[in-house]
């Protein structure tokens, strides 16, 4: 397993951009095949004897058994080993979707977050959007703004925001998994184009505390000191390094609180209560200590 | 020849109007025969300002009220912090 699990570089780019990216991670045999199951899954999801999903609460071990295309999706070594480091062992079956978009389809979802509003433990579902085919520029590609997955929002109040500086719109080839906080902001695209787009989307939830599930043999490296501070003195390559990250649409004050956020998220992920990110948390809870005595 | 409204929304990453816009949203009132949104590179807001706006005929209708975030609520982002709505009217 730990072959495939995911490094604390990738876990702390997921923790500051809210998704991770892997590019025709699934073979083409499986992604030729895809199409035809993903098109029954949609077909006959109601249907009394046709190919139902999973019921929620199911370990994932447990869903589309053998044969299916989108069990063997889900069994590929390198997405166990994606969903194993963020959702550590047990998953259970949330739900899935067969996202499909008919050619010369003008219009677009507005933009949204799924379910409902978060609460504000650091705890998160993960969601895995698998492309069967190759996605080119105005194709159907999903829309998702990067940076979005930690701000408390209704998921229908995004709808007014029909553009944002940074956002992206997904192209890439075949066999592509975007992997998302259950958070990141969303929306299915137009596809005006001659050729039907098709994605599968699946979420997952953990059951046990998610921390310290990945491949941790570079994590003395990159787990920087709390003092690491953009002011005083820094790890020039570090986790810090990269939760400084600024999504182009952040102002100041939301670039800094997404920090907080980010740090809060990454001590849960490492149970390292202290960690922190140029001193925010670590300001505020010293003086708190003042008037606790 | 009537009167009809477009509505401009611009997010700005600073409560000024002249702070950088991050985001947008263009609903036209119109035919489509007038002048919408400036052409400008793919992924690029229509103005750089809100007073950009203003100097291309938009009118401000509304600008975000600065409200202090509830007590234990400081430091969790939620929506675009600074809106501004501008109209234009346009003869169709």
């Amino acid at each position: 397993m730990v072959g495939n699990l995911l490094t604390t570089r990738q876990m702390a780019s997921f923790v500051a951009d809210g998704y991770l990216r892997f590019d025709a991670l699934v073979p083409d045999d499986i992604n030729h095949r895809a199409i035809d199951e993903m098109g029954r899954l949609r077909d006959e999801r109601f249907a009394g004897d046709g190919l139902r999903p999973p019921a929620t609460g199911t370990p994932l071990e447990g869903c589309y058994p053998p044969p299916s295309v989108i069990g063997e999706y889900l069994r590929l070594p390198a997405v166990q080993g994606i969903i194993r480091s963020l959702l550590g062992p047990d998953p259970t079956f949330d739900h899935d979707w067969t996202h499909h978009i008919a050619a010369g389809t003008t219009d677009g979802q507005h933009l949204h977050a799924d379910a409902i509003i978060d609460s504000d433990d650091p705890t998160f579902d993960i969601q895995l959007f698998w492309f069967p085919h190759e996605v080119q520029p105005d194709e159907g590609g999903t829309r998702f703004v990067p940076g979005s997955h930690l701000h408390r929002i209704q998921p229908s109040a995004l709808d007014r925001y029909q553009h944002i500086a940074g956002e992206e719109r997904f192209t890439g080839p075949a066999g592509t998994v975007l992997v998302f906080h259950h958070g990141l902001w969303h929306a299915g695209q137009p596809n005006p184009g001659p050729d039907d787009r098709w994605m599968h989307k699946i979420r997952l939830n953990p059951t046990q505390p998610q921390v310290l599930h990945w491949d941790t043999a570079d994590l003395a490296e990159l787990h920087n000191d709390p003092s690491d501070h953009v002011f005083a003195r820094m790890q020039p390559d570090s986790v810090a390094h990269t939760f400084r990250a600024w999504h182009p649409w952040h102002g100041v004050t939301t670039y800094r609180n997404e920090q907080v956020q980010r740090a809060r998220l990454w001590r849960y992920l490492t149970g390292d209560d202290s960690y922190d990110v140029d001193h925010y948390l670590t300001r505020l809870e010293g003086r708190a200590k003042l008037v606790d005595r | 020849m009537t009167a009809h409204q477009q509505v401009l929304y611009l997010w700005a990453n600073g409560s000024a109007l002249d702070s950088n816009v991050v985001a947008w949203a263009f609903h036209d009132g119109s035919d489509g025969s007038v002048e919408g949104l400036p052409e400008v590179a793919d992924g690029k807001p229509p103005y750089d300002t809100g007073v950009e706006a203003l100097r291309d005929g938009w009118r401000l209708l509304q600008s975000a009220q600065l409200i202090a975030p509830p007590a234990g609520q400081e430091h969790l982002n939620a929506y675009l912090d600074y809106e501004f709505v501008f109209e234009r009217l346009v003869d169709c």
